[in-house]
């Protein structure tokens, strides 16, 4: 890793003026093509880069539409778990040569990708990060199949794991029971990411594109216990006995997931910047390979501006973003999503950098 | 030569050619600048052409023997246009990018992800297939040899050869390739801001890092005992004129600023080389004692140097900005 992609080089290059960037993933058959058909088919009178694996499923008429190899590369930094999309910075480097004639990017990964090369390119990257943004990982998943491709397919799970928005698609064919019980599963993964229900992606564009995900204020409203699906359906069957399920009644369902889980650390009052610097890196460095993503948001000590940070597995990129208002509460929260994640150790370690 | 800051800014023309621009040239004696928007400017400023060699697409590679351009488009076309402003196709790759492109003795040679393509001047096209996306493409000095850098390493293909290409190997993702003039040498440059040598010989390998970007500008001095690159503060030279090329030295520098190095052309005749940076400042470094002359300050609204090349005798520097912005340099006679 090195300077430019850890804590220690805060960028604070306006990220405003890059082009946002739109990850869309997905489970094999869960509408991806679908919902990148509808995007580019809207008046919304904004001009799209897309970057799709295979061209034929297009049947719209784009102007810029490049088809990607997916070669994902291993760094050569001595980190085993940095890959990143050696095409995707190849594409991007040609695209800036006609900066100016196009809004955004969209990236379309194929159904068995693992999400975070692609995000990671946007982390590891100088020339990329210079030019772009990853907006969102937009993960389009399958009501009616999700569950069962959470229990057989690492893909879908990692899919899940790393999105910050999530189209929950093909609503209609799936009993509101089967509704609950799939949203149920999606946020004993990830709590945080914004969850949207579809028929035939049937989204609005502005809930998935150009969302600035990353600025990252959902985790501080967010607490994950406090979750809960907005249906009153009584259902206390259990479909899966290799999770431990624990239906709490009136519409509130929560699941654990055995290897995948979030963990949330609120620590009110002030960061010491000294002592949280080397604890988020050794983490991330220590524990990268569990870590699919961590973002926080934490206010330092002395400090006027609200420090936001994100990461993928070791890499991490943060910058000082907007005052803290007045009549807001001085508060920082960490969040992390992996597997298999010591708890205890994180909440410990993060409490410890009070200042 | 020997004045720091002498000046050669009044021996500038500058002109916005509309575009980012991708690559600069001289087709017999004009001037022609290849654009992110398609269009190949031909001439002198202020009554050049504008050719549309790659309609509503952009020329993402190209290059230039002095008697043809040859551009590479994201409309997957490869295009020569020749210094009357006449275009031929020379290939159409559907839906693909024509991003590494390579020129010499009348062959050309193109890569569209993994399929590299080489036209020699019969016509004859030969294909290869490489083990991943090509990103750089170069002619080896002598015969018809075609290097092509790839993740992983460098092969060396003989197009008219039944063997597979042979490979020279090095773990991690290779951008642009050059071959030293003397043929002696294989340099690429790697995505972990570096640059990755090999003796031919013997396969040897020699790295050269400390860049703190990627460093995309490769130029060698007329004699090949020199090879000039970006991305640093200043222009980093590498000896190669030794055995062991730069091998146990240290390069030199030249041309030391608070800005990156983007764009770099050793002079055709004399050990000069032409220093653009990011912020859009071009300067002439001499190599023997680091004596320096400013061609062009940056004006509001510039970019970094995306483009700079000499004309075949080494009187006039072209060069070309991301922002669009052009311009040509005449050395006093």
């Amino acid at each position: 890793m090195n300077d430019s992609n850890s804590l220690s080089a805060v960028r604070a290059a306006a990220a405003q003026d890059k082009i946002p960037v739109t990850v869309l993933t997905g489970y094999l058959g869960a509408g991806k093509t679908t919902l990148l058909n509808r995007i580019l088919s809207e008046p919304h009178g904004k001009r799209y880069a897309v970057i799709v694996n295979e061209f034929g499923e297009i049947g719209i008429d784009n102007e810029l539409i490049v088809g990607a190899d997916e070669e994902v590369f291993e760094m050569n930094n001595g980190c085993i778990c940095c890959t990143v999309r050696g095409d995707l910075i190849r594409i991007i480097e040609g695209l800036m040569k006609r900066k100016g004639s196009f809004d955004a990017i969209i990236v379309e990964t194929t159904g068995l990708a693992d999400p975070a090369p692609v995000a990671q390119t946007f982390f590891v990257d100088q020339d990329v990060q210079n030019l772009a943004r990853l907006d969102a990982v937009v993960t389009v998943a399958d009501a009616k199949w999700l569950a069962a491709r959470l229990r057989d397919a690492p893909e879908a799970k990692n899919q899940i794991a790393f999105a910050d928005v999530i189209v929950l698609n093909k609503t209609d064919l799936v009993s509101p029971a089967e509704l609950r019980e799939v949203e149920g599963r999606i946020r004993a993964i990830n709590p945080y990411a914004k969850l949207h229900r579809a028929e035939r992606c049937n989204v609005a564009i502005a809930d998935v594109l150009e969302r600035k995900a990353f600025d990252l204020d959902r985790i501080m409203e967010i607490e994950p216990d406090f979750l809960e699906v907005d249906d009153h359906d009584h259902d206390h069957h259990d479909h899966d006995h290799h999770h431990h399920d624990h239906a709490h009644g009136h519409g509130l369902k929560h699941y654990h997931d055995e290897h995948m889980q979030s963990i949330s650390v609120r620590l009110d009052g002030d960061v010491d910047p000294g002592k949280f610097m080397p604890w988020i890196n050794e983490l991330t460095q220590a524990q990268g390979p569990n870590i699919l993503r961590c973002k926080g948001i934490v206010a330092f000590a002395d400090d006027p501006k609200r420090f936001v940070f994100q990461g993928v597995h070791m890499m991490l990129d943060g910058e000082p973003q907007r005052e803290w208002k007045a009549d807001e509460k001085r508060e920082s929260k960490v969040v992390f999503i992996g597997r298999d994640l010591k708890e205890e150790d994180i909440r410990k370690g993060f409490l410890a950098c009070a200042a | 030569m020997t004045e720091p800051t002498s000046s050669l800014t009044k021996n500038v023309q500058f002109f916005d050619a509309g575009a980012h621009v991708t690559a600069v040239g001289f087709l017999d004696e004009a001037p022609v600048f290849a654009l992110g928007d398609g269009v190949a400017v031909l001439g002198e400023p202020g009554s050049a052409n504008r050719i549309a060699a790659h309609p509503g697409g952009a020329i993402l590679s190209a290059v230039s023997d002095g008697k043809l351009l040859v551009t590479g488009g994201d409309d997957g076309r490869v295009v020569a246009t020749s210094a009357d402003g006449a275009m031929r196709e020379i290939a159409h790759e559907k839906g693909r990018w024509i991003d590494a492109l390579a020129m010499r003795a009348g062959n050309v040679a193109w890569g569209a992800g993994r399929e590299v393509r080489v036209r020699d001047s019969a016509g004859a096209v030969k294909a290869y297939s490489a083990p991943t996306t090509v990103r750089g493409l170069c002619f080896m000095p002598k015969g018809y040899r075609l290097a092509l850098s790839h993740y992983n390493g460098v092969s060396l293909w003989f197009p008219n050869a039944a063997a597979s290409p042979s490979l020279l190997e090095w773990k991690g993702s290779h951008l642009d390739v050059v071959a030293s003039p003397d043929g002696r040498f294989v340099v690429s440059s790697m995505q972990e801001n570096s640059l990755h040598g090999w003796r031919i010989s013997d396969a040897r390998n020699m790295r050269m890092s400390g860049y703190p970007k990627k460093s995309r500008s490769l130029s060698w001095s007329h004699d090949g005992h020199w090879l000039a690159t970006s991305g640093a503060d200043a222009c980093i030279v590498w000896p190669f004129r030794d055995k062991d090329g730069p091998m146990g030295k240290a390069p030199r520098e030249c041309g030391v600023r608070a800005a990156k190095v983007s764009q770099v052309a050793f002079h055709p005749r004399t050990l000069v080389v032409a220093v653009g940076y990011e912020d859009g400042f071009i300067l002439l470094c001499r190599l023997g004692d680091a004596a320096e002359i400013l061609v062009r300050e940056p004006r509001v609204g510039d970019g970094a140097v995306t483009a700079l090349i000499w004309d075949a005798i080494g009187a006039r520097l072209a060069f070309g900005l991301d922002s669009g912005g052009a311009g040509l340099l005449t050395l006093p006679a």
